[in-house]
């Protein structure tokens, strides 16, 4: 099993749910997260004062998926989120070791 | 006698003017501040609002409006001792009751205008303390003076709603307060940005509904006046606010809600003076020039003076409502001014005197209160308790709370 982490432009995440769950996917958890890459931030202006924006609002989705989903759950991801803009994020992919779903007991593959 | 059309009115204008403090002001100004320091900001305004209430009916009423000496009101009407039932206000026709009531919400709101200048650093108790003795030495005696019969009352100076009472002496104060109390640790490249435009937003819209209790309140009866000051407030707000996005719209690119309402309030405080003076076009004209003047006086205390007047107290309220106290003059003769009693430039020298006299007074005696702040309470928290955030470190609470309940 495999941990997908994706670090994504908040604005995608309908595109990146619907595309996951189209190629049955199902599970996802989302947390607010703040960050940067290449992008670096940006300034923001009130009242003719320069604030800068060092870590920039993104979502970080996490995603188990068995290791014959994995490919095509990275393309079918990143193809989702990408917007083709700096600042479009990243998809990171960890082992897994265990997984168990709580209500069955049910573990491994099955779990998920 | 009593005339239950003005009385009504002036009820109503009391009302608007509370709630220009309790929530528009809070609101204004705690959405500028960061997230961590929202609720102090919050105190902050309901606290002045509460001890300035007290004092006024102690004593700050009748060392203001009783009596008719030079500098100071006199003792008559200590504890509110001479206000009756029936009793009527001279020279109004409204009861004495509702008239302190609708000029202690001016009171109220003065000491909390000068919050801004301070958040996000000082000590509760230092607020306090600051707010109760500036409005004794600072708001007391400057209403006296021009609204109470003193000195500048009988030179004939004209300030309809408080340009000078209210924003020359909170602004000049904000300057004095911040200076002494200096900058907040990460000022001026290390402060985050506003935590809530939308409050903001919200602060300034319930302001500009509130401005008309305060103008178009300030004639004291529901007439002509009333209407021809309620229709300038108006418009020079709308006017000012467009100016500042345009100004915001070619400089930066882009024409921000903060920035919008920040006019919007400059438009109000610029008016204050005048309101009840002068005509529809004098007050676009004013309102379009206070977008373009508060724009410069904020750029100038920030980034010139390098003073941390946090939420521009000085360049929005203090610069307008002296860009209105001097221009007013002028103003009246476009149409539908008032007329004047004496020649312009007269007038003018007037003016002119009222707001620099009550500037240096207010500079003044607020370096001496915040001494003695300093002396006794002390005035700022530690920088950790800053750092943390005064809501949690002043009062035990917090604004937001990130929890999955």
């Amino acid at each position: 099993m495999k941990l997908i982490v994706a670090i994504i432009q908040p604005h995608r995440l309908d595109a990146a749910r619907q595309a996951l769950t189209g190629i049955g996917i199902e599970g996802m958890t989302v947390t607010e997260v703040r960050g940067y890459g290449r992008q670096k931030g940006h300034t923001e202006i009130y009242r003719g004062a320069e604030y800068q924006i060092s870590f920039i609002p993104k979502l970080k989705l996490e995603v188990a998926v068995a290791d014959s989903r994995l490919d095509d759950a990275i393309q079918t991801l990143g193809t989702a989120a990408r917007t083709g803009k700096i600042g479009d994020g990243k998809i990171f992919v960890l082992d897994l070791e265990q997984a168990l779903r709580v209500r069955t007991g049910e573990t491994g593959d099955g779990a998920l | 006698m009593i005339n239950s059309g003005d009385t009504a009115w002036i009820i109503t204008a009391t009302g608007l003017v509370l709630l220009m403090t309790l929530p528009a002001l809070a609101l204004f100004y705690g959405g500028l501040v960061q997230a961590k320091n929202i609720l102090s900001v919050l105190a902050h305004c309901f606290a002045v609002a509460c001890v300035c209430s007290v004092l006024w009916f102690l004593c700050g009423y009748s060392l203001a409006f009783s009596g008719s000496s030079a500098w100071l009101g006199d003792t008559a009407n200590l504890l509110l001792a001479s206000v009756t039932r029936g009793g009527v206000r001279a020279g109004t026709k409204i009861p004495e009751s509702v008239y302190l009531m609708f000029q202690m919400t001016f009171a109220v709101i003065t000491p909390a205008l000068i919050i801004g200048a301070y958040v996000e650093r000082i000590k509760f108790g230092a607020v306090l303390l600051i707010s109760g003795l500036w409005l004794l030495l600072v708001y007391v005696p400057v209403a006296h003076w021009v609204w109470g019969g003193g000195w500048l009352a009988t030179r004939g100076v004209m300030d309809y709603a408080g340009g000078i009472v209210v924003h020359v002496t909170a602004g000049v104060s904000a300057l004095v307060v911040a200076a002494i109390l200096g900058c907040r640790h990460e000022f001026p490249h290390g402060i985050r940005p506003p935590h809530a435009p939308w409050m903001v937003m919200v602060g300034a819209s319930l302001l500009w509904v509130g401005w008309f209790g305060f103008n178009a309140g300030s004639a004291l009866s529901a007439g002509g006046d009333a209407g021809m000051a309620l229709l300038a407030t108006h418009l020079s707000a709308a006017t000012a606010t467009l100016v500042w996005m345009a100004i915001e719209w070619i400089k930066f690119g882009k024409p921000s809600l903060v920035g919008a309402v920040t006019g919007t309030i400059a438009g109000l405080a610029s008016i204050t003076p005048a309101s009840g003076f002068v005509g529809p076009e004098a007050a676009v004209l004013l309102g379009a020039l206070s977008g373009v003047v508060c724009f410069l006086g904020v750029l100038l205390v920030k980034r010139v003076m390098q003073v941390d007047d946090a939420l521009d107290v000085l360049g929005v309220h203090g610069v307008g409502g002296a860009l209105g106290s001097l221009l007013l003059p002028f103003l009246t003769l476009l149409g539908g001014g008032v007329a004047l009693s004496r020649g312009i430039s007269e007038q003018f020298m007037v003016q002119a005197l009222a707001v620099g006299a009550t500037a240096v007074w207010s500079a003044v005696a607020t370096a001496l209160i915040t001494k003695i702040a300093a002396a006794t309470v002390g005035l700022r928290v530690n920088r950790e308790d800053e750092t943390i955030g005064l809501d949690f470190a002043a009062h035990g609470e917090s604004g937001y709370h990130h929890t999955a309940r």
